[in-house]
């Protein structure tokens, strides 16, 4: 047992815990925290899987903005213990068994398929590349345009957000 | 050679009165009317006559002449051509429907003058004219048939002219369907004979059955079933019952169709297809037999009416029955002959009997009647004609034309003396009920009120065609005359060509019967020209003229017989008729109410029908079955939609399980088709 | 420098996107249901990146960046939303916002 196998383990049943703990709780606002808990294990993989930048980029955007947002919003609206009504049919008794099937399904066929015996242990010399400069050199010649495209889609969503967050005065 | 190529013309002339009239002629004045109608059958009348010129000079070998315009009906080896044809049963038709029609347009525009609709009337008329030429003029058995129900078709409308009245509408329904009854087996007869020739052309139909043998049974099958048609369009037993009926009618409408021209449509149908009907001697017997039960049974019936029109009405079954006797004997000529003095002699009959009710205000009823014999001389004069013609006195026309009947039942290859002791009390019958017509409404005293009524003279319009008429009621008979008592024999001669096959047939029979009697010399295949001893053919032909002179004075005994009995009981002791009835009171009942034959019909298949279209069609198959179908459809769907709509149920969590469900069956679908194409 | 076999990462991403997917149809409170489909985004991200990193290749890890601006966006309009829900509905539970139906 390699620390690199311990390492997973631990961060992967971090992750795991924390999914668990969002689906689990009863207030809102612990299953902010638990979803904040799964994105920070989910940078410490990223970073084992020697994607640096995203990992940094995850901490700082995901969880540091967006989750931010949901606890303003959650404080906002004072959301309490939520109450339970049973009302959806379908969500109840088709919904639910089909989600756990599809989780084993992925799971199984993920486990056992090509994709994975065939890229094995990763090599020390591939990891020349990873680096921030080749990202973003990538990021402004290759995908340019869709770069471009994303500042001008955060734009509507500013006006989009204002507009309907607006009180009728 | 001009009308020869376009026979059409005939037919176009009273299709166009029809149509303009109908289309054009409501607001037009009544001469207009009148111009446009007797204008375009006047016309077709002398295109008759040239086409009767032209056909003089043709050779023997081109009649007939048939003319091919174009085809109609294609479909696979079924094919049918609008030909027209021409051969001397044709010319005789043609002459007959075209002048008789002729004077009964005429005389309708006197009798019609104060009626409504009266440019509907001509139309409809004309119509009938059309379709009655067509029947004539066919060269295949389809396009007679076209012109079959479209007379048939005129009828009901002529007959529910006044459709306002219930009876009149009743009358014409009842008309066309009980006709109807019959055009069905006319349907099957041409089914067969296609089945069986390959072909409906008569041309075709007729050198097949002379040339080849065809199978009995098929050939008596067809000729019953075209019978049919003829029971119902001629009105024979058991299918007549529409006849007395359709006296609803103007008067001119029973005239020319109901006497003098489609009723006759069967006979004329029989004669023309008589290539068949003489091979197949079961189904000549049937005619026969039914045309003599029909004569005695519907002159029994015209022995007590009281309604003018119906006497001549049942008068009218019963003449047709004798025709249908004469073709069946195998006398084609004869049954032609006598329809064509019928048309006469009954169309005067009932022109006269409608200027009888117009001079009496529109009374119909003999009882009513009396003494007008001075007051209506015309109207008299050549009604009494008319019925020294139907009773067969000579030497008006109907005595010759009736003799030959009686003749051929006679004696003759299919002679039955049985039939013929029937013919002969019909005709006693006959002389009895026409002279107790005459003698009801022109003799005596007045049994109206005459302050109430004021006889009138009909105008000339009406009183011109009957003179006409009668003049060829008197000599109709003389050109036809056979040759003992003087004619020449033309009409025979001339029909000839026309019925040469049935001739050849029962001169085969005849020689067999001549050489069993040992007096042939030379020996011929049967149906072959078979040479007598010059004496034996003497022998014969002496032998002939004794029986025929007989039979004659047999007829005319008879119809005296009848002209004094009714004498007797209407001029000489007018109480004896009622004490009569009294003393035969049950079977004189019976014959008052027709043998309470429709009685028997409307039990018996009108109301089984009714009840089975009321609660088993409509109820049950077309409200149940049809409306049920599509309203289920209807249902189905609306159902179908009241489920499907709930999945709207606006419940968000709903949508996400259904969301959850649709990526799962993606995924699923996905995942299996990869697996098989991964490499 | 991984010796741990991609498959690990992906049959993790799979186990998160599982249960991203239950939490999406069991809960009733709309900003929870947000929060997973959330989780889901970041499932799918660990996949991709374990991806790049398995074809040695950048264009995953640019994918992920993506995924995270537009997630971000999204969030923003998202929570706009909600919050006119909460005002108009005066409730959280997602059960509640059922007026668009038949």
């Amino acid at each position: 047992m390699s620390l690199a196998f311990i390492l997973f383990f631990v961060f992967a049943i971090i992750a795991v815990a924390g999914a668990v703990l969002l689906i689990v709780a009863r207030e809102p606002i612990h299953s902010a925290l638990s979803l904040i808990m799964v994105m920070v294990a989910l940078a410490a993989l990223y970073l084992m899987l020697s994607a640096e930048f995203v990992a940094a980029v995850q901490v700082i955007v995901y969880a540091g903005a967006i989750m931010v947002l949901f606890v303003f919003v959650i404080m906002l609206l004072n959301a309490g213990m939520e109450e339970r009504t049973n009302w959806s049919k379908v969500a109840k008794y088709a919904g639910l068994p089909l989600g756990v099937f599809l989780l084993f399904e992925l799971a199984h066929w993920l486990a056992h398929s090509a994709i994975g015996a065939s890229v094995a242990n990763g090599s020390e010399a591939t990891n020349a590349a990873v680096s921030t400069r080749a990202l973003s050199k990538m990021l402004f010649q290759k995908y340019l345009f869709p770069f471009e495209a994303t500042s001008f889609l955060i734009l509507i969503a500013i006006l989009g957000a204002l507009v309907l967050a607006k009180r009728d005065e | 050679m001009v009308l020869l190529n376009y026979l059409w013309i005939i037919l176009a002339l009273p299709l166009a009165g029809a149509a303009i009239n109908g289309l054009f002629g409501k607001n037009w004045p009544k001469r207009a009317v009148n111009s446009v109608a007797i204008g375009s059958v006047s016309l077709a009348f002398l295109a008759v006559a040239e086409l009767v010129r032209e056909f003089a000079q043709l050779s023997p070998g081109e009649i007939p002449w048939v003319k091919n315009y174009f085809t109609w009906i294609i479909a696979g080896p079924f094919r049918v051509n609008f030909s027209l044809q021409a051969d001397q049963l044709t010319i005789v038709m043609l002459l007959t429907v075209s002048f008789v029609g002729l004077l009964i347009h005429i005389y309708s525009t006197g009798y019609m003058e104060h009626e409504a609709g009266y440019y509907r009337f001509f139309s409809y008329l004309n119509l009938f004219m059309f379709f009655m030429l067509t029947l004539v003029l066919a060269a295949n058995i389809v396009v007679m048939f076209v012109g079959w129900e479209g007379v048939g078709l005129c009828s009901y409308l002529l007959i529910g002219f006044w459709f306002l009245k219930k009876s009149a509408a009743d009358a014409g329904k009842k008309a066309f369907i009980v006709t109807r009854i019959g055009d069905f087996g006319f349907t099957v007869g041409i089914l067969l004979l296609f089945w069986t020739f390959r072909s409906v052309d008569f041309g075709t139909i007729f050198s097949k059955v002379v040339e080849s043998p065809t199978d009995v049974g098929v050939l008596t099958s067809i000729c019953l079933l075209l019978f049919t048609g003829a029971i119902g369009k001629s009105a024979q037993l058991p299918l007549y019952v529409w006849l007395p009926d359709a006296m609803e009618g103007p008067t001119p409408v029973s005239a020319l169709i109901h006497a003098a021209t489609m009723v006759t449509a069967g006979v004329y149908m029989v004669a023309r297809m008589n290539p068949l009907f003489s091979r197949a001697p079961i189904a000549m017997l049937a005619v026969a037999i039914v045309g003599t039960i029909t004569a005695f049974y519907a002159a029994t019936i015209g022995l007590v009416q009281t309604d003018i029109k119906k006497v001549l009405a049942y008068s009218t079954v019963s003449q047709l029955g004798y025709m249908f006797l004469g073709c069946g004997m195998g006398a084609f000529h004869a049954g032609i002959f006598h329809l064509m003095t019928h048309a006469f002699f009954k169309g005067l009959l009932f022109l006269a009997a409608g200027s009888v009710i117009h001079a009496m205000g529109g009374e119909q009823d003999m009882r009513q009647m009396g003494g007008l014999r001075k007051r209506i001389p015309v109207t008299y004069w050549t009604m009494f004609i008319a019925t020294l013609a139907i009773a067969g006195f000579p030497p008006f026309a109907g005595f010759f034309s009736k003799d030959e009947i009686l003749y051929s039942a006679y004696t003759g290859p299919y002679a039955n003396k049985a039939l013929y002791a029937v013919a002969l009390a019909a005709a006693l019958l006959t002389s009895f009920y026409m002279f107790r017509l005459v003698f009801l409404t022109f003799f005596g005293g007045p049994r109206y009120d005459e302050h109430k009524v004021h006889v009138h003279e009909s105008p000339k319009n009406m009183l011109v065609p009957l003179v006409i008429l009668a003049i060829f009621a008197t000599v109709g008979g003389w050109f036809a005359a056979p040759k003992f008592w003087g004619g020449q024999d033309y009409f025979r001669n001339f029909l000839g060509p026309v019925f040469k096959d049935a001739s050849n047939l029962r001169q085969g029979q005849f020689s067999e019967f001549a050489k069993v009697a040992g007096n042939l010399d030379a020996m011929g295949p049967s149906g072959s020209q078979v040479t007598l001893r010059p004496e034996a053919l003497a022998e014969i032909e002496a032998a002939d003229h004794k029986l025929e002179l007989e039979l004659s004075g047999v007829a005319v005994l008879v119809a005296l017989i009848g002209f004094f009995v009714a004498w007797w009981l209407y001029v000489r002791k007018p109480k004896a008729p009622e004490d009569l009835a009294k003393s035969v009171h049950g079977p004189y009942t019976v014959l008052m109410n027709k043998y309470y034959v429709d009685e028997l019909y409307l039990a018996l298949i009108v109301r089984p029908l009714l009840w089975l279209s009321t609660n088993v069609l409509w109820h049950v198959v077309d409200e149940g079955m049809i409306d049920g179908t599509v309203n289920g459809a209807a249902r189905v769907a609306r159902g179908a939609g009241g489920e499907l709509r709930k999945l709207q149920s606006g419940n968000a969590r709903s949508y996400a399980g259904w969301v959850v469900i649709g990526a799962v069956g993606v995924t699923v679908l996905l995942l299996g088709i990869w697996m098989r194409m991964a490499p | 420098m991984s010796v741990v076999p991609v498959s690990y990462y992906l049959v993790l991403s799979a186990i998160l996107f599982g249960l991203g997917v239950i939490a999406f149809v069991l809960k009733h409170n709309i900003i929870t249901i947000y929060m997973a489909i959330e989780l889901m985004l970041n499932a799918v991200n660990l996949a991709f990146v374990a991806f790049a990193r398995a074809h040695n290749q950048l264009d995953g890890l640019v994918f992920v960046f993506f995924v995270i601006v537009v997630a971000a966006a999204e969030s923003a309009v998202g929570l706009a939303i909600i919050l006119t829900i909460a005002q108009n509905r005066h409730s959280l539970n997602v059960e509640r916002v059922n007026q668009l139906k038949f």
